[in-house]
C-alpha cells in the first residue's frame, strides 16, 4: 500500500513540476543557472542509476554479469544501435554470461 | 506558408518519434514487473508520470531494494528538467486554458526536442502535439504490452533483465555525454554513488550522487554549454545538433 501511495505522489509531483514551467514568469527558469542544475542533475541522477544497477546488491559492491551487460550496451550505443536494441543488447549479455556460470 | 498536415515536417518527424519511442515502452513495462511493481502500478506510471527517465529512475531504486520514498524523490528530481522545457514550450505554444494541463502532461524530451527542431510556428505547434499525444498513446499500449510479458516469464534474472535495466540507465544517459564536461560530472556522480553504496541503504546513493550533480550545476555554472544535459533520449533530428538549432537559447 505504501509503494501504491508514492507512486500518487511521485506522479502528482512530476504532473506539477511540467506545470511549474508553464506557469512561472518566463526570467525565473531562463536562469542560466537554474537550466544548468537541471542538466547536471539529469547526468548525475542517470549516471548513478546506471552504476547503482551495475554494480550494487543492497549495500554490498558487487560485480557480477550485469557489468557484462553495461559492456554490451556501450558497445550497442558507440555502433549508434536504437535505444530498444541496446536494452536487448544487455539483456543478452547478462543471460548469456549466467548461461557460461558467472554469477 | 502553412502546408497540409499530409506534408507538415513538423507532424512527420513527431510521427516517426512517436513510433521510435513509444516501441520502448515494451522494455520499461517489462523491467517494472521485473523489478516488483504489478501490472497495474506499472500501467499507472506510464499514464501519469509520463516521464521515460523519471519512470525508469522509479522502477531502478525498487529493483535495487530502495525504498519508494527514495524512489519517489529520484524520479522527482529527474523530473525537473521538464519544468525548463514547459517554460521552452510556454514561450513557443502559449497553450491556454485546458490545453495548459494537456500540454503540461505531454512536455518530455521529445516533444521539446521536435517542437524547437522546428522553426514555423505552426510546424513547432504540429511537431509538438504529434511527438507529445503519439507517444503518449503509443508507451502506454507498450508498456502494457512489456508488463503482462514481463509477467509471464518468470525468473527475470535468468533472462537477463537487470542487466536490460543497466543498459537502459546507460542509453537514456549517453545522448547526454556530448561534452567533456558531462562526462566528468557523470564521472564524478558515478564515484559518488560507489563510495556511498557500503554506507547508506539502497537507493540513497542515488539521492548523494544528486546533491554532488545539483553542487557541480550550481557552482560550475559558468562553464560548458548552454542547455547541458537537456539532450532527448531520442534525437528526432539525427545528424544534426538539436540543441543548437532551436529558438530556445
Amino acid at each position: 500500500m505504501t509503494l501504491w501511495f508514492w507512486i500518487i505522489v511521485a506522479c502528482v509531483v512530476a504532473f506539477l513540476t511540467k506545470l511549474l514551467g508553464y506557469l512561472v514568469p518566463r526570467k525565473w527558469l531562463t536562469n542560466a543557472r537554474v537550466a544548468r542544475v537541471a542538466g547536471t542533475l539529469t547526468i548525475g541522477l542517470l549516471a548513478a542509476l546506471t552504476v547503482a544497477n551495475t554494480a550494487s546488491t543492497g549495500q554490498h559492491l558487487v560485480l557480477d554479469s550485469r557489468l557484462g551487460a553495461l559492456v554490451a550496451a556501450a558497445i550497442a550505443l558507440w555502433l549508434r544501435a536504437p535505444f530498444l536494441l541496446v536494452v536487448v543488447a544487455g539483456a543478452a549479455a547478462a543471460a548469456g554470461l549466467r548461461l557460461l556460470g558467472l554469477p | 506558408m502553412p502546408t497540409t498536415l499530409r506534408d507538415s515536417p513538423g507532424a512527420r518527424v513527431g510521427l516517426s518519434i512517436a513510433v521510435a519511442t513509444g516501441l520502448y515502452g515494451i522494455s520499461f513495462g517489462a523491467l517494472s514487473v521485473a523489478s516488483g511493481l504489478d501490472v497495474w502500478q506499472t500501467a499507472v506510471l506510464s499514464l501519469l508520470l509520463f516521464s521515460g527517465g523519471s519512470q525508469f529512475a522509479f522502477i531502478g531504486v525498487i529493483g535495487g531494494g530502495g525504498s519508494p520514498v527514495a524512489a519517489a524523490s529520484a524520479a522527482a528530481l529527474l523530473g525537473i528538467r521538464n519544468a525548463v522545457y514547459g517554460m521552452q514550450l510556454n514561450a513557443l505554444l502559449h497553450p491556454r486554458g485546458w490545453l495548459r494541463l494537456a500540454s503540461a502532461q505531454v512536455t518530455i524530451d521529445e516533444s521539446l526536442a521536435t517542437s524547437t527542431g522546428q522553426s514555423d510556428p505552426v510546424e513547432q505547434k504540429r511537431g509538438f502535439w504529434v511527438a507529445g499525444l503519439g507517444i503518449f498513446v503509443l508507451w502506454n499500449a507498450f508498456t502494457l504490452v512489456g508488463a503482462l510479458a514481463g509477467d509471464a516469464l518468470g525468473d527475470p534474472k535468468q533472462w537477463g533483465l537487470d542487466g536490460a535495466a543497466v543498459a537502459a540507465f546507460l542509453g537514456l544517459l549517453w545522448p547526454r555525454l556530448r561534452s567533456r564536461e558531462a562526462g566528468a560530472t557523470a564521472a564524478v556522480c558515478a564515484l559518488a554513488t560507489v563510495l556511498a553504496v557500503p554506507f547508506v541503504p539502497p537507493g540513497v546513493p542515488i539521492l548523494v550522487a544528486a546533491a554532488v550533480a545539483g553542487a557541480i550545476g550550481w557552482f560550475g555554472y559558468r562553464q560548458g554549454p548552454e542547455g547541458e544535459g537537456l539532450e532527448p533520449d531520442v534525437d528526432p533530428y539525427p545528424g544534426t545538433d538539436s540543441t543548437d538549432g532551436g529558438p530556445h537559447s
